[in-house]
């Protein structure tokens, strides 16, 4: 999407204020993991997020949903600082994990990422054997004893449902498996530094339906343990796997609510039209 | 028809193609070329007894090998022809080689027991056996014993030379050393004012007992040598000198006229090993090239070493953390024209740099005690494998760099989400992965550098070498000699020899040394490169 045109068009809907589509007394029963506020976003001069607020429910599914470049992504990126790696973004707001603002000056984005993982849409593995794929977190923070690793890798590779496919072939490279294996490779490696918080950046999308279902099935056994929040353009998807859904239109959020009122009811009509297959 | 053919731009590909052939027929035929006139030099050649009849009518005899013919531009083919014979024996006619006129040629033969001996001073002697001299006896060549003592002799002052060879150069070598080391030591003393008695009197103790093993080992040679003296040969020319030949002189006797195809065989790999492993003799132009070999790798080895790490922090700094914008580019642009400068001006600064201001204040702060003699303040191995590893730099640092830019960036996202830091996930995930490509820049810097000459002759090669720089004696590797090379070895051979139609062969089969020693060390580094690839082969994103 052209990103002037999305500025402009934003400026044109500035009369339409979109908080009263973020219903977050949906989340009454609740505990809270991640608190939005007033979060914007600017690469270089365009923005690209605007005025975000949300709250993201712990150990539950939060969804974010949007036609492509509607910033879905990029707020998503914003959870775990991975915008830093981008030059020119800027940021503006806060996010609080646990009421603690993550973009505070002193912050340790290390600390932060290992407590906030993510996977991305196309499989990532590390061009090294399964075992080390899964291990390279704990190395990282200086665990190196086998027998450690050995209970973590096989914790990690069970919790991603990898465990009864690799177990007998944890040496070799990980490269060698199929794209779905590789995703739940990923996710095991993520699981592993045991996060609080998963990051999934569409991550079913590079995939065939069946690795797809696995995967699905997946976030819906680790929802017990992990606050995951996902990224995806498939609508079905979110409305199986996820609690909750934010609908986001040209860097806005405009709809936040639990999935089954989203889908069935929307309140705004930017929401139905998506939903409902107008544009997208 | 035509037409199509041109449209389905079939013709540049055979364009191409042809450039290809091209280039492929001219590399086979260079090293086809170097390798032909380069090992044919090492077969025993027919000796020939060639009868002359002069224009006056005298009769003369020459003999020799035949070693080249030339006919003058538009000479004819039989009167005019000129042979170029050698006939050896320079301590009998003070050259080695002799032209012969094709119309003054009578006949030739080749007569079986034509004896060729090959000395270590004078080179070769061409002739006959008479007798020899073993411990007092005298054997002719027709007594029965005769060839059974002369392989005695032959065996025995091949074995007492190696064993001279062994005292002088290792044993009795490694205590000058030592020697040197304590001269030094007592100098030190005296410059910082710490010689009292004590430790002049340590240091003279050492001495002493170095002098005693010292002269031990001086009279162990002197009765070799005497041994070695006890034995000699008389042989004669074909004009009937008559010339005594000591054993400890021969390296090696063959009746070449007398030999068959297998004998052949087996003196072609023996001279062939001769040459890859012994030293030279007599201005480089017989015996062997080992320590150029040497001293090639060696140089090359060390500039690796330096070279790879240099450059790639370098290449890390200027990719990952330098901000991109004027300067870096500014950076590149000078990095890309540095492999265009001229190597002989790398060289040059070299040798003021490193050699004259580096080399000079090493020696002025940690070897004062030696001076005025240079240790690093003159050119030397170091220096000339730094000054390689500065020409070949650039090399490694380009190809580094587009190594790193070629590792996907959801990888370094993969580890970064992970919670690694950016200097963990270079070091751990995208320098392991970039690893093949630095060993290209490795490949072509090794390239670059093994066959480079003209720097090195003003930073560290010379024409002879005495000791090599590695040896048993500590800190074994001496990093400050000066070295042999192969290519200089070549120049030196070709065009600065006393003896140039000798070199010759020695030329190509040198040329066609280097060539394979480049080719062993591509050809290992790109066996690296392979296996680094296979691990760490990555996405294609």
């Amino acid at each position: 999407m052209n990103n002037a045109k999305s500025v402009k068009l934003a400026k044109l809907d500035e009369k339409e204020d979109y908080r009263d589509g973020i219903n977050l007394d949906a989340l009454a029963n609740e505990k809270i993991a991640l608190e939005v506020e007033d979060l914007s976003l600017y690469y270089g001069d365009k923005q690209a997020l605007f005025d975000i607020n949300l709250k993201i429910p712990e150990k539950k599914v939060t969804a974010f949903i949007g036609p492509s470049g509607c910033g879905k992504s990029t707020l998503l990126r914003c959870f775990n600082r991975m915008n830093d790696l981008v030059d020119i973004a800027k940021v503006s707001g806060a996010i609080k994990l646990h009421g603690n603002n993550i973009y505070a000056p002193g912050v340790n984005v290390a600390d932060l990422r290992r407590n906030v993982g993510m996977v991305f849409q196309k499989p990532n593995p590390f061009p090294k054997s399964i075992y080390e794929n899964v291990a390279y977190g704990l190395r990282l923070q200086g665990i190196n004893k086998r027998s450690v690793l050995d209970e973590v890798v096989e914790w990690a590779l069970k919790g991603a449902a990898l465990w009864d496919e690799v177990k007998d072939r944890l040496d070799d490279n990980a490269l060698g498996m199929s794209g779905g294996q590789q995703q739940r490779l990923v996710i095991a490696r993520s699981i592993a530094v045991q996060p609080e918080v998963l990051l999934l950046d569409e991550p079913a999308s590079a995939l065939d339906p069946i690795s797809t279902l696995k995967i699905e099935e997946l976030i819906h056994d680790l929802k017990d343990q992990y606050t995951i929040v996902i990224v995806t353009h498939n609508m079905q998807q979110a409305a199986r796997v996820s609690d909750y859904t934010a609908f986001m239109y040209m860097g806005n959020c405009v709809e936040f609510d639990k999935t089954d009122t989203i889908f069935t009811n929307p309140k705004k009509k930017k929401t139905e039209d998506y939903i409902t297959g107008r544009y997208g | 028809m035509r037409e199509k053919f041109f449209k389905s731009g079939e013709h540049w590909v055979w364009f191409n193609a042809g450039a290809i052939a091209i280039s492929l027929v001219m590399v086979i035929g260079l090293v086809l070329m170097i390798a032909a006139k380069g090992l044919s030099h090492f077969w025993p050649a027919q000796v020939g007894t060639y009868q002359l009849v002069l224009e006056n009518g005298e009769v003369k005899t020459a003999l020799g090998e035949h070693y080249d013919e030339v006919t003058p531009k538009g000479g004819d083919e039989f009167a005019d022809k000129q042979i170029l014979l050698k006939v050896g024996n320079r301590d009998i006619y003070g050259l080695d080689f002799r032209w012969i006129r094709n119309n003054e040629l009578k006949s030739v033969e080749y007569i079986k027991d034509i004896t060729v001996i090959e000395r270590r001073e004078w080179g070769n002697f061409y002739g006959t056996l008479i007798s020899i001299n073993v411990d007092g006896v005298t054997y002719q060549v027709n007594d029965e014993a005769f060839n059974q003592m002369l392989e005695a002799m032959l065996e025995r002052g091949v074995e007492i030379h190696r064993e001279i060879k062994t005292l002088e150069k290792d044993d009795i070598g490694s205590i000058n050393y030592e020697l040197e080391k304590l001269r030094l030591e007592k100098r030190k003393l005296q410059l910082y004012k710490e010689d009292s008695p004590e430790n002049l009197a340590e240091i003279t103790a050492q001495e002493n007992q170095l002098k005693n093993d010292f002269e031990v080992l001086q009279e162990k040679l002197f009765s070799l040598y005497k041994q070695l003296n006890r034995d000699s040969l008389q042989a004669k020319a074909i004009e009937g000198q008559l010339r005594e030949i000591q054993a400890s002189q021969i390296v090696m006797i063959y009746q070449p006229n007398a030999m068959n195809f297998f004998n052949k065989i087996g003196h072609y790999f023996t001279k062939i090993g001769e040459f890859i492993f012994d030293d030279p003799r007599e201005a480089n132009t017989e015996g062997g090239v080992f320590p150029a070999i040497f001293g090639t790798v060696m140089m090359v080895l060390l500039m690796s070493i330096m070279v790879t790490p240099f450059g790639v922090v370098a290449a890390v700094y200027l990719h990952e953390y330098a901000k991109q914008g004027f300067v870096t580019r500014l950076i590149r642009i000078a990095v890309n024209n540095l492999a265009g400068v001229p190597s002989i001006v790398y060289g040059v600064f070299g040798l003021g740099f490193f050699v004259y201001f580096l080399g000079g204040n090493i020696d002025d702060l940690f070897y004062p005690e030696a001076k005025p003699a240079p240790t690093f303040g003159t050119s030397g191995l170091l220096w000339a494998s730094i000054t390689l590893a500065l020409l070949t730099l650039p090399v490694v640092i380009v190809s580094t760099e587009e190594g790193l830019s070629r590792i996907p960036k959801s990888i370094r996202e993969g580890s970064l989400a992970l919670g690694a830091t950016k200097i963990e996930t270079l070091w751990r995930t995208v320098l392991p992965m970039a690893s093949p490509a630095m060993m290209t820049g490795l490949i072509l810097a090794i390239a670059r550098a093994a066959g480079e000459v003209a720097p090195l002759m003003l930073v560290g090669v010379v024409k002879l070498a005495p000791t090599l720089p590695l040896d048993f004696n500590a800190p074994f590797i001496h990093l400050e000699r000066k070295f042999m090379h192969l290519g200089f070895h070549i120049y030196d051979v070709g065009f600065q020899s006393p003896n140039v139609e000798a070199a010759r062969p020695l030329v190509y089969a040198t040329a066609l040394l280097l060539v394979l020693v480049i080719i062993l060390l591509n050809i290992s580094a790109i066996k690296i490169r392979n296996h680094l690839r296979e691990k760490y082969k990555s996405l294609e994103h």
